[in-house]
């Protein structure tokens, strides 16, 4: 898995840095380093709302800082294990 | 309303947008010929002797546009057509020469070429050796200095006359620094465009999953659209199709972390060092001074350590820097540093882009850019660079028993100075910051303005940062490998 946190400069006022810190404060945590990768990306389009970020090749989506913790256990946590499980 | 600085500004701009609209309507080679034409309607001339002559020089401004000569080893050219021939003889006695019977200009004179005839002091040309003795004797300021402008503002001698009385570039000398671009009153000497080649990227980047095409913005565009607000520059510059606008002062910030750095492990076995982020400073010390190499900064531009950021991220991103600098254009197609800032635009050229596609800036809504800091930012104005450095090795190395004094050159001549104190022991300071453009980079050759305001417009943009110093602007990099250091060799030839 992919994940792309746009550092441009719209983002990066509404906390880029937490959200990558905090993801990969958990990624860590969950040694899911082998399967997950946290990329930096310039400015993916979708201005508008929180944080962008993309998950593979999925649509760009809104992150809001303080829901990473959320996002993680439901997106990433699960589906990662669950790839893990099919291997 | 966009003002021009003045017609030589004007005219250039002209070509240039021409060019640029035929590019982005994929005509320039079938209708590149009828530019002339269109700039120079005639019948009447605007400012030359007739329509024949405007042509012939719009000509050339095309061909500037268009890349100019790949022949001719530098980024600037003399347009021929355009030269004017100015006089070749120095000092001249003008009608002001009131014919007086002390005669101090001619007892001034060291080799005896002055005469007094028919009440009227003359110059023997043969004789004279342009030591200017007899203008500062003469007590009506009869004696005017008509040295070429071009002459006149390289701080290098790299400027000749010809036999044709046309200005010649000496390539070995020039350090491309734009001085001549920006002082020639007729605008005879110009820079090498890259916009053709800019905005075929561009172009091409609208195909899905082709290159997308990044600007570096230098920090001094903050003195240059007193037009439009800062947020709306970006969306413009956006709007022309580049995927997303990065501010070059966070690539400063990178530097002034990198350089502090360096500064404080270089300064165990030596003096003191010096800057390298200004390309023309460092080509000045390669062709004047090559012997304090050792001293000059390994750290890159801030140009360069944003491209690499950006290529970081996107590996197959195109880099466009666009800023108020010639030098950049020579800067980047260093063999040392090639493939990293793909092209390099002026803010002349990219009003001319903005212009073409008919993007108003003042009606467009606004962009946020703010990922820099402060210094960052500050390094486009003379002493801001040494600033950001010396801030930068302070919050480094607290307790440090390694003073930082920096001394900042201010121009060439300042640089030069600085440069010959530094090799006889008696630099008081150990790091000079080097800046070939008198102010910094705000008053660039290439910038649109050159007003008493900049300075201020740079520093209310610098305070608008939100990062409080460029350590905490490039944290969120941490994780990025970038290598900000370069090997600088003696160049040869």
């Amino acid at each position: 898995m992919i994940i792309q946190v746009c550092i441009g400069s719209a983002c990066h006022l509404k906390g880029s840095y937490k959200v990558i810190q905090t993801l990969k404060g958990l990624i860590e945590a969950e040694g899911l380093e082998d399967q997950v990768i946290l990329k930096s990306s310039f400015c993916l389009g979708a201005c508008s709302g929180a944080v962008s970020i993309q998950v593979d090749e999925n649509p760009v989506e809104p992150l809001h800082p303080e829901e990473v913790i959320r996002f993680f256990e439901n997106r990433v946590k699960g589906v990662t294990q669950r790839e893990i499980h099919r291997v | 309303m966009r003002t021009f600085e003045n017609q030589v500004q004007l005219v250039k701009y002209e070509v240039l947008k021409e060019v640029a609209r035929l590019t982005f309507q994929d005509q320039l080679e079938a209708l590149y010929v009828r530019i002339p034409n269109v700039v120079n309607p005639g019948p009447e001339p605007r400012f030359r002797c007739c329509i024949h002559h405007e042509r012939a020089v719009t000509k050339e401004r095309i061909k500037m546009a268009m890349g100019g000569t790949p022949a001719i080893p530098g980024v600037v050219e003399v347009l021929d057509a355009a030269c004017d021939q100015c006089p070749v003889s120095r000092y001249k006695v003008t009608e002001s020469c009131r014919g007086c019977l002390a005669h101090r200009c001619q007892a001034a004179c060291p080799v005896g070429a002055i005469q007094v005839l028919q009440g009227k002091a003359m110059i023997d040309e043969s004789k004279c050796v342009e030591c200017g003795r007899c203008q500062s004797a003469c007590p009506y300021n009869a004696i005017v200095d008509t040295l070429r402008p071009c002459m006149k503002a390289c701080p290098v001698e790299a400027l000749s006359i010809n036999a044709q009385k046309k200005a010649v570039i000496d390539y070995k000398k020039c350090i491309q620094c734009g001085a001549c671009v920006y002082n020639c009153p007729f605008g005879a000497i110009q820079d090498k465009s890259e916009i053709v080649p800019i905005i075929r990227k561009l172009m091409a980047a609208r195909q899905p999953g082709a290159p997308q095409v990044y600007a570096v913005i230098a920090p001094a565009f903050a003195s240059q659209f007193n037009y439009a607000n800062l947020g709306q520059i970006i969306t413009g510059i956006k709007r022309l199709g580049f995927r997303d606008v990065v501010e070059a002062a966070l690539g400063a910030d990178l530097v002034a972390v990198h350089e502090a750095g360096e500064l404080l492990s270089h300064l165990e076995h030596h003096r003191y060092m010096t800057s390298s982020c200004c390309p023309a400073f460092v080509d000045f010390i390669h062709k004047k001074h090559p012997q304090v190499l050792e001293n000059v900064s390994g750290t890159v531009s801030p140009m360069i350590a944003a491209s690499k950021l950006i290529k970081a991220v996107d590996p197959a991103a195109v880099t466009v820097f666009i800023g108020p600098c010639i030098a950049k254009k020579a800067e980047k197609a260093l063999p040392e540093l090639a493939g990293i800032t793909d092209y390099v635009m002026t803010f002349e050229e990219l009003i001319s882009l903005l212009d073409a596609r008919e993007i108003r800036l003042e009606e467009l809504p606004e962009s946020p850019m703010n990922n820099a800091s402060y210094y960052g930012r500050i390094f486009a104005g003379a002493g801001g660079l040494s600033k950001a450095v010396v801030a930068t090795a302070l919050k480094l190395t607290p307790a440090s028993d390694v003073k930082v004094v920096a001394v900042a050159g201010d121009g060439i001549k300042a640089c030069d100075k600085l440069l010959k104190l530094a090799k006889a022991n008696r630099l008081e300071g150990n790091f000079i910051e080097g800046m070939a453009c008198e102010g910094g980079c705000i008053k660039g050759p290439v910038a649109l303005h050159h007003g008493a305001k900049d300075l201020k417009a740079l520093e209310a943009y610098a305070k608008l940062a939100l990062e409080e110093d460029a350590i905490a602007a490039t944290r969120i990099f941490d994780d990025v490998e970038i290598a900000l250091g370069r090997k600088l060799e003696k160049r040869v030839g």
